[in-house]
């Protein structure tokens, strides 16, 4: 179980968290929308201890990572998958050592083990026969699905996904969320995901959060979400323009 | 005026940032060295980098100072009749300064920017995030193997730069200039101590930090997007550049 | 594979840089592996001007030596210390004098053997000395008709 509790965080004069709760389940998929900029990044890079807090605190099974430091933010960590938005793919290693990467630093698994870990994962994305291709050499799509084959492949408990399917085609978009939500089944990690896969997000998460300017302003069911009475929910998730949002407070 | 004084405190405030950065980065990058794991992989693949690339720079640089020491050697000997200390000096100013003063500059230009970049790269891309979120200490796994890269590879090269240099002059003494082989070699060991050879490595030794220590802290801490990591290499090389020359001249005064 | 020629690159290029390190070493720092060892002779001198250390000690024009040390003595003369190739032996009535290579070239210790059967041994002095001779001295001295 992640617990937030009231985080802030700005950057400069620009307040990005101001306050942000949210509680997510364990064995649960929770999935956060909210406007581009809105700062959906920025919190997900303080589950991982990535970025600090001006104020408040995350819980992960009870332990307090904003305090955390060395060894014992390392053995969260490692508990921890992240898919980064823009793939955060080593450039300088194959797809196959990008996908074997966790496996070859975190167990002592055997090589022959590992090597068909990476193919059946590399084949679950839908990406066979590219193992010895650089990220350089595929299209955005295709380092998206690698950095999820990535995330995937050590099974941990916990996945964060920052728009894993953002930037792919429509039946890319189904089969990544079956993906998803099928591994989801099998082993039962707790998922966060970030997307603007309206409304395909809603069929495979228990628990949608909207961050809207800086706090969470809804939580709930995917059902409840939709039916929700919250204007500004409601407004989002029909695609409608409101004034106050983030982009032109900015300019 | 009042703006002038708030320009320079700003501007030297600024300075003892960076310098205390600096020097943070530098005993982290001690504290990661005596904890394993050690990167012996990455050392390797950096040492090939630093070392094996930039040798064919090094054998042609080596070469042609070694040459032009001769001739502008020969030409000033020459005035004093002093021609047979040709030998000693193309070796010893090789030796003691050319060579790894030369070989840092070349190297850093090389291979230092192209370590700024990459680690430039590789912090606005979040591939050191990932690394850090694998539990995968980013400063073992990049920076480390680059800095003892340096610290192995510089005199090595350096060493490689000198006698390299030693027979570019001996091709240009003995074959141009009509000096006898045996005065250029024999006067050559007679004048050149382990003394010379020492101070040369222990310089090539601190370039080789000092390169690599600034090259990796540049990239570590560069700014966002293109321009920043191209700010990043240029303030890379020029810094290493400054401090290769300014630290060459400091050992130099304290080794003499 | 990759791996193995990874290792081979950086084995070449190691091994190229330690060849170079050697021959600057042994060839031109002079350190000796298979020392023979040496050891340590004084000779007294009025005067040594231009001797330093590291310079060279021959005999009939074969270097077997380099001075060590020069210091200063109670009587204000030179005292050189001089590290002779143990495969040398030197007779105890030897002259070491201050010589010139070429006009004004550098100076050097020549040792001239005597005929004595003792033989000088560690920490021995050489006592007969010829110090070395001042051109300029030389020179203004028969300038000014004092020869
Ligand atoms: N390292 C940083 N330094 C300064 N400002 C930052 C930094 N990271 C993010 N920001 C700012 O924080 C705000 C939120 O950024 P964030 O990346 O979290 O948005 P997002 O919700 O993920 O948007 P998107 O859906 O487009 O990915 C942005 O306005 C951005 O300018
Ligand atoms: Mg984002």
């Amino acid at each position: 179980m992640i617990e937030i509790k009231n985080l802030y965080k700005s950057f400069g004069k620009q307040e990005v968290l101001r306050g942000v709760n949210l509680v997510i389940q364990e064995g649960q998929v929770t999935a956060i929308i909210g406007r581009s900029g809105g700062g959906k990044s920025v919190l997900l890079k303080h589950i991982v201890g990535l970025l600090k807090p001006d104020r408040g605190s995350i819980f992960i099974k009870g332990e307090d990572i904003t305090k955390l430091k060395g060894n014992k933010l390392d053995q969260i960590r490692s508990q921890i998958g992240v898919v980064f938005q823009g793939g955060a793919l080593f450039d300088s290693m194959t797809v196959y050592e990008n996908v074997a990467f966790p496996l070859r630093e975190k167990t002592k698994l055997d090589k022959n083990v590992i090597h068909e870990a990476v193919l059946k994962s590399l084949h679950d994305v839908g990406l066979d026969g590219m193992e010895y291709k650089y990220p350089a050499e595929l299209s955005g799509g295709m380092r998206k699905r690698v950095a999820l084959a990535r995330a995937l492949i050590g099974k941990p408990k916990i996945i964060l996904f920052d728009e894993p399917t953002t930037g792919l085609d429509p039946i890319l978009v189904r089969s990544i969320h079956k993906l998803i939500k099928n591994t989801q089944k099998q082993y039962g990690f707790t998922g966060l995901i970030i997307s603007h896969e309206i409304p395909e997000i809603f069929e495979i998460s228990d628990t949608v959060a909207l961050l809207h300017e800086g706090t969470i302003i809804e939580v709930g069911t995917p059902q409840e979400i939709q039916e929700s009475d919250n204007i500004i929910v409601k407004k989002f998730i029909k695609g409608i323009e409101q004034g106050g949002n983030n982009e032109t407070g900015k300019s | 005026m009042k703006s002038i004084f708030r320009y320079l405190g700003i501007n030297v405030l600024n300075l003892f940032v960076f310098l205390g950065k600096m020097f943070l980065f530098l005993t982290e990058i001690f504290y990661c060295l005596l904890i394993p794991p050690f990167r012996f992989k990455n050392l390797l693949r950096q040492i090939r980098f630093f070392g094996n690339k930039s040798m064919i720079v090094v054998v042609f640089t080596g070469a042609f100072s070694g040459m032009v020491l001769a001739l502008q050697g020969f030409y000033a000997l020459n005035k004093f009749g002093a021609e047979a200390l040709l030998g000693p000096v193309v070796a010893l100013s090789l030796i003691r300064e050319l060579g790894p003063v030369l070989c840092a500059l070349m190297v850093t230009g090389r291979a230092g920017s192209a370590i700024t970049a990459e680690i430039g790269i590789m912090k606005i891309t979040e591939q050191l995030d990932a690394l850090t979120v694998m539990a995968v200490n980013p400063m073992k796994y990049v920076v480390v193997p680059n800095i003892l890269a340096g610290v192995i590879t510089f005199p090595l090269l350096t060493a490689i730069f000198d006698v390299i240099g030693i027979y570019g002059g001996y091709l240009v003494s003995v074959h141009a200039l009509g000096l006898s082989e045996g005065t250029y070699f024999a006067q050559m060991e007679l004048y050149v101590d382990m003394e010379d050879i020492r101070i040369g490595l222990y310089k090539a030794l601190s370039f080789g930090l000092l390169v690599s220590w600034i090259c990796t802290f540049m990239g570590y801490n560069a700014g966002y997007g293109a321009r920043g990591v191209s700010k990043a290499t240029t303030n890379a090389v020029v810094l290493s550049s400054v401090v290769i020359l300014l630290w060459d001249y400091m050992l130099g005064a304290f080794l003499l | 594979m990759k791996r193995e020629n990874l290792e081979i690159a950086v084995g070449i290029f190691v091994f190229i840089g330690i060849i170079a390190l050697g021959y600057l070493s042994f060839k031109l720092g002079k350190v000796n592996l298979f020392s023979t060892g040496a050891y340590t002779l004084y000779a007294e001198f009025d005067k040594v001007g231009g001797i330093k250390k590291g310079s060279i000690v021959e005999i009939a024009g074969v270097p077997v030596g380099s001075v060590e040390k020069i210091e200063i003595n109670e009587k204000y003369h030179a005292v050189v210390s001089i590290k002779i190739d143990s495969s040398i032996k030197i007779p105890e009535d030897s002259i070491a004098s201050v010589r010139t290579k070429g006009l004004i070239g550098e100076k050097y210790i020549q040792i001239t053997p005597g005929g004595s059967e003792q033989f000088l041994s560690k920490g021995d002095k050489i006592r007969e000395t010829e110090s070395s001779i001042d051109i300029e001295e030389v020179l203004s001295k028969y300038v000014f008709g004092k020869i």
